[in-house]
């Protein structure tokens, strides 16, 4: 009974392809897909290589002009829930005005430098403007019922990287204990220079004001 | 008129010693006079981060905080001086613990955790600066009026 039923549907598999397979054929056969998938006739090799790379270099720098575009603080407040909430509570911190004027942008903290982890960042970022569109955080009360949630997940990714943000300006190399105060040279000797802990496990809210900090590990 | 005149010379008298009073209040405390006067602030004074405990000017004194505080957390949702002072912390952070009277309540019962009433530490513990007194302070320490006696023995003589 089983065999019957088996060659029948290899007969079938012979007529015609599966339904992929005809998919796949019908969209090699488009005008389009044909002429890009055969060899060039009318254009020269040098105008393909060199019109190839000049195109990838405009697209590259295209793509990184965005890129960079999107890291500026400008375009972070651009958004109301950023310019009300995290970027008015910035101001007056040491990483907004200090005595040498060095100050971070948004993107110094929040998007790694090196090129491989910012890719990775910028498309979980794509969620925001996913909370964005949908106000998860449009109001002040929304946002603070959320700030937990949200502080949680830059502590995660800064335990995960080591305080990579951090450590692109503040190494623990250049520290120089002397010209700290005793017991923040006592703290760092202990607990930096041993890798026991990572810049934000006591660097907490140093930037923007705290969530409830009930049940967060060395606070209570 | 004689009697006028007395009475208002008499009360111009007054003005004035109670002008030559208040003008021994100083230095001012109250800004420019006159009062509609713009005076550039002061610089900030620099706070004192030392870390050397200062001693107490009578034994109930809320300690003095030796260090920086600016920026620290201190609201609702967090209290970063806990963070170092707390019962379990001071083993890491090598800081003074909080007094035991900071886990009773004002009963006296002994609470699971810091006090509720406890909480605003910078009610009563504040940091110093390096900023100069406006006025002379004038307080003496409770030994200095108590060891003459000790010494001259007032004790013996009673």
């Amino acid at each position: 009974m089983s065999a019957t039923e088996d060659t029948g549907a290899e007969k079938q598999a012979e007529r015609q392809p599966g339904w992929i397979r005809r998919r796949w054929n019908a969209f090699r056969n488009l005008p389009l897909i044909r002429t890009a998938l055969g060899p060039a006739t009318t254009l020269s090799l040098a105008f393909l290589t060199l019109g190839g790379f000049f195109a990838g270099v405009v697209f590259w720098g295209g793509f990184n002009t965005v890129l960079e575009y999107t890291n500026r603080t400008e375009f972070c407040i651009g958004c109301h829930e950023m310019r009300a909430n995290v970027f008015e509570e910035l101001q007056g911190t040491i990483h907004a005005v200090n005595r040498s004027g060095v100050r971070a942008q948004c993107a110094d903290c929040h998007v790694p430098h090196d090129w491989t982890h910012k890719m990775g960042r910028k498309m979980q970022a794509s969620m925001e403007v996913w909370g964005h569109l949908f106000g998860t955080i449009s109001t002040r009360e929304l946002f603070l019922n959320h700030r937990r949630t949200m502080a949680e997940r830059e502590w995660a990714r800064m335990e995960a990287n080591d305080s990579l943000q951090c450590r692109n300006c503040h190494t623990a190399e250049a520290m120089d204990l002397t010209k700290q105060n005793p017991r923040a040279a006592a703290a760092h000797e202990r607990f930096l220079f041993t890798g026991e802990r990572t810049c934000i496990q006591c660097h907490r809210g140093i930037a923007h004001r705290l969530p409830d900090m009930h049940g967060v590990p060395g606070w209570q | 008129m004689r009697p006028v005149f007395l009475a208002g010379s008499i009360l111009a008298v007054s003005l004035a010693a109670a002008g030559a009073l208040f003008a021994q209040d100083a230095p001012r405390l109250r800004g420019p006079e006159p009062f509609s006067l713009d005076a550039p602030a002061p610089p900030m004074p620099r706070p004192i981060t030392n870390d050397v405990r200062v001693r107490r000017n009578y034994p109930d004194q809320p300690p003095l905080i030796p260090h920086n505080v600016e920026g620290y957390a201190l609201d609702l949702n967090a209290n970063q001086c806990m963070t170092c002072h707390a019962r379990r912390f001071t083993e890491q952070s090598q800081a003074p613990m909080i007094s035991v009277t900071h886990y009773q309540d004002r009963d006296g019962t002994t609470l699971g955790g810091l006090a509720p009433r406890r909480y605003a530490c910078l009610a009563c513990h504040v940091p110093q600066t390096e900023a100069r007194p406006l006025v002379e302070n004038t307080f003496r320490d409770m030994d200095e009026l108590a060891e003459p006696e000790q010494r001259t023995g007032a004790r013996g003589r009673r």
